[in-house]
């Protein structure tokens, strides 16, 4: 399995030049099985150089949403994949208790925030609402469950090869911490535990330092550092990847934060800081 | 060991921040969690109660209404949010872990979470005031 970040910032794109290593662009991962399978993990704006790269290449496409906050859907409309005819495009996501998937990814393409409308889309669009009983799409394994972040949110674990191929677990905006005196408790009642437990490679919020979260950002739907190593570390994944940058943090900021955590929690399995065009192989 | 459902995780975290006495049960009827104010009125800390089966805390937990007749099975308030998945109010005498009858009023209601998933009930309690019966 090859995995690749093409956005990894939070909230809003950063085009600036300070946070250019660690990129600027919005959650996108590509993963990419043995067989051939593409899966593109959240559009954010970091799913437009990836599309530019998967133009012509596949009859089938599967972007699997975690959420619809505007950073990991607002590249969809400029994938260059869904204006090729020949294209048949999955995308999987939440409803809403009120409104099912369709109706809410038609609120962000028709006027008058996209000027094209989902149904005028060249290519074929197929919609799948999660979190749904598990499936497979090519030589990958995808379970699916709700996780702590304001509004419907999914996270997802994707095995090649199920049971015994590796496994990677997609966490960008997740909050397993709130509410709590204390953290972590038992993994029965910790948010996206499941998801996650012994994965080869977290992919998981970084947002904020652990002073930042628990001086205004409580309830925010995001994680500190420290958080996320402790949720890492309850799972006993193997790796973990930084993800999920705040707009306001520049990469000497985001390298004090990763260092200051590792020192804090010195975490048994093996941080990668993930940087926009980093690739995993697992 | 289940996860458990995030709807639910995130009501026993909001229990565990009130100070409202709040139970809570799983799609099953299996109590999984009650908070510290309603450890006040069952008489047991949670923690020392743990997870119970639908069928011991039911009958651990006596109901009678209030002239002190016993509450039908069916008609408890926290077996029909479970079975009928509506909400319930009564007001009830408990008697619980410590075998002390209290005059409660009950509001149950069904948790109904995400895409229609039936996931259990809450129970909100306080003790009020009654004349033993």
């Amino acid at each position: 399995m090859h995995v690749k970040l093409w956005g990894t910032r939070g909230s809003l794109a950063t085009p600036d030049a300070e946070m250019a290593r660690y990129g600027g662009n919005t959650a996108c991962v590509e993963v990419r099985g043995a067989g051939g399978t593409v899966l593109v993990l959240d559009a954010g704006t970091g799913i437009r150089p990836l599309g530019n790269t998967l133009r012509h290449v596949q009859p089938r496409l599967d972007v699997l949403l975690t959420h619809l906050h505007m950073d990991h859907i607002q590249g969809l409309g400029f994938f260059a994949p869904i204006f090729n005819p020949n294209m048949e495009i999955h995308v999987w996501g939440p409803a809403s208790t009120t409104l099912n998937l369709q109706a809410r990814i038609t609120r962000y393409l028709s006027p008058p925030l996209f000027p094209i409308r989902l149904n005028e889309l060249p290519c074929t669009i197929i919609l799948h609402e999660v979190p749904c009983a598990e499936f497979d799409i090519g030589e990958f394994h995808i379970q699916t469950m709700l996780v702590c972040h304001p509004g419907p949110t999914v996270g997802y674990r994707i095995t090649e090869n199920y049971p015994h191929g590796p496994t990677l677990t997609f966490l960008p905006d997740h909050e397993p911490a709130l509410g709590l005196k204390r953290f972590p408790i038992s993994p029965e009642w910790t948010s996206g535990y499941a998801l996650a437990a012994r994965a080869d490679l977290l992919i998981h919020d970084t947002q904020y330092t652990h002073e930042q979260y628990t001086a205004g950002h409580i309830g925010w739907g995001h994680c500190s550092l420290r958080d996320a190593f402790k949720f890492a570390a309850l799972a006993g994944v193997k790796q973990f990847a930084t993800f999920h940058y705040d707009p306001s943090h520049n990469d000497a900021t985001v390298d004090q934060m990763i260092a200051a955590a590792i020192e804090a929690e010195k975490p048994a399995f093996l941080v990668t800081p993930g940087r926009e065009g980093q690739l995993f192989t697992l | 060991m289940f996860p458990k459902e995030i709807e639910v995780i995130l009501a026993r975290h909001l229990a565990s921040c009130l100070a409202m006495p709040i139970f809570i049960v799983d799609d099953k009827g299996n109590l999984v969690f009650y908070n510290e104010p309603a450890e006040l009125i069952l008489g047991r800390r949670f923690e020392e109660a743990g997870e119970v089966m639908i069928d011991e805390w039911t009958s651990i937990i006596q109901i009678s209404d209030e002239k002190g007749e016993a509450v039908p099975y069916g008609e408890r308030p926290l077996v029909i949010a479970l079975n009928e998945r509506r909400p319930t109010f009564q007001q009830i005498w408990i008697t619980a872990f410590d075998h002390v009858p209290r005059f409660i009023a009950i509001t149950t209601f069904p948790l109904i979470g995400q895409a229609d998933r039936f996931l259990g009930a809450m129970a909100i309690f306080w003790e009020v005031g009654g004349r033993n019966p």
